[in-house]
């Protein structure tokens, strides 16, 4: 049985914990909406990249020599990069947990297929969690991403390293796991492949125009090796935001819950306090009572 | 009077540009060209440089942004840049753009790896056509 003091103790630390956790959450809240407006204005830029390559798919000369190797591939699938990308800071729920998890999980595939597997880790979470299993195969860790503000040169700088990477052969095949933004409450851990690159030649609502008699200038070629690197930044860039979204939302939902623990707990505490209080006043009644009986 | 058509430039932060114009004209890979309503569809490479946009007619330039090199697309409907910075021309200053200018060639004369200098003299080659957009 504790005493009252501890438990009026008690009932102070988990008040200013809530008071911890709610502020979190309000700060989560307004970084939610800077993240959203951020990914907001970044998708015309993506929609229109996305229209003028699958225009350049489509008029593009049919013999796999002429095409550029990141669309093609390199012919092999031996060296996988993983990119995980996490957040640099914790207390939000299972969003780092989950991407960890399922990077495990597509190494481990990854690995039974014969593959060998190389890891970029965007964010200090993932490198932490993933250390201990895979720590030989973690080349490189960026972390402090879009501390202030999250800027396509952040995804440009990440990108030339990939590339660097490809040029230099020492990957075929790139894979990012991230969390997509899917709601405030929901972050779906999806896998997605950067190189080789896959163009959507159909949009799927049947916007896309036909192209027909299109000029290129310089030529198709040249035009494609030039704006394949761009498009590969601007995917990347669309997972930073997105996984920089899907963080502000766990972040928010995780400390509403705790708030809403921590409220839950105040409750049970201050109801055993008064009831220990209670018990205690009538035993010294008691004692009273029946030592001025006892006389 | 010609038609207008719809001009749109955006960078990979923000749509910068949306709206009817007569005439824009901008710095192809080979050289400057203007497109109006009608034009023939084609993709091209865009280099550092100026992009002037004739909203009213074909003569009074009514905004001018500089880019960074990108990629226009022209189709039977619009125009589209994709550029990969766009800076209205009014904001450049030159007197900083200089001083970073100088900062860059020194950097480039002890750069160490090729790369490295490929990269540098690539941001000079920008800072320059910048430089001759503010001037």
């Amino acid at each position: 049985m504790p005493s009252l003091k501890d438990l009026k103790n008690r009932i102070s630390s988990v008040k200013s914990t809530r008071k911890i956790t709610s502020a979190m959450k309000m700060v989560a809240g307004s970084k939610l909406r800077r993240a959203q407006e951020n990914a907001e204005s970044a998708r015309p830029y993506a929609e229109r990249m996305a229209r003028v390559l699958s225009s350049l798919a489509m008029s593009l000369p049919k013999d796999l020599g002429s095409v550029p190797k990141l669309l093609a591939g390199t012919g092999k699938q031996d060296n996988v990069l993983l990119i995980v990308v996490t957040s640099d800071r914790g207390l939000c729920g299972a969003f780092n947990s989950s991407v960890v998890r399922e990077s495990r999980r597509v190494i481990r595939q990854l690995e039974m297929d014969g593959r060998h597997v190389q890891i970029l880790c965007i964010g200090r979470k993932g490198r932490d969690l993933l250390r201990q299993e895979h720590g030989k195969k973690i080349i490189h860790t960026v972390e402090d991403m879009g501390r202030k503000r999250l800027s396509f040169e952040d995804a440009n700088i990440i990108n030339a390293k990939v590339m660097a990477l490809f040029d230099a052969g020492a990957i075929d095949v790139c894979q990012v796991v991230y969390n997509r933004f899917n709601s405030v409450i929901s972050q779906v851990v999806t896998v997605k492949q950067l190189i080789p690159f896959a163009i959507e030649t159909d949009s799927g609502d049947g916007r896309l125009e036909p192209v027909v008699g299109v000029e290129f200038e310089p030529n198709e070629k040249v035009i494609l090796e030039s704006l394949l690197p761009r498009a590969l930044a601007v995917s990347m860039y669309g997972v930073l935001l997105e996984s920089a979204a899907g963080e502000q939302g766990a972040r928010m939902t995780a400390m509403d819950n705790a708030t809403r623990n921590a409220g839950d707990m105040i409750d049970k505490l201050t109801l055993n306090y008064n009831r220990s209080r209670q018990a205690y006043i009538t035993n010294e009644l008691i004692e009273i009572i029946s030592g001025a009986e006892a006389i | 009077m010609a038609e207008t058509f719809n001009f749109e430039l955006v960078s990979p932060e923000a749509l910068q540009v949306s709206k009817p114009v007569k005439m824009v004209s901008v710095p192809g890979s080979m050289g400057e060209y203007s497109v109006m309503a009608g034009h023939a569809p084609i993709i091209t490479e865009l280099k550092p440089g100026v992009i002037r946009i004739y909203a009213d007619n074909e003569v009074d330039v009514t905004e001018s942004l500089f880019v960074a090199g990108g990629f226009a697309e022209v189709t039977q409907t619009r125009f589209t840049v994709l550029a990969g910075e766009a800076i209205p021309v009014s904001k450049l200053d030159r007197a900083a753009l200089k001083a970073e200018s100088k900062d860059l060639y020194a950097k480039i004369d002890t750069a160490i790896s090729d790369s490295d200098r490929e990269l540098l003299q690539k941001q000079w080659a920008v800072l320059e056509a910048k430089l001759q957009a503010a001037a």
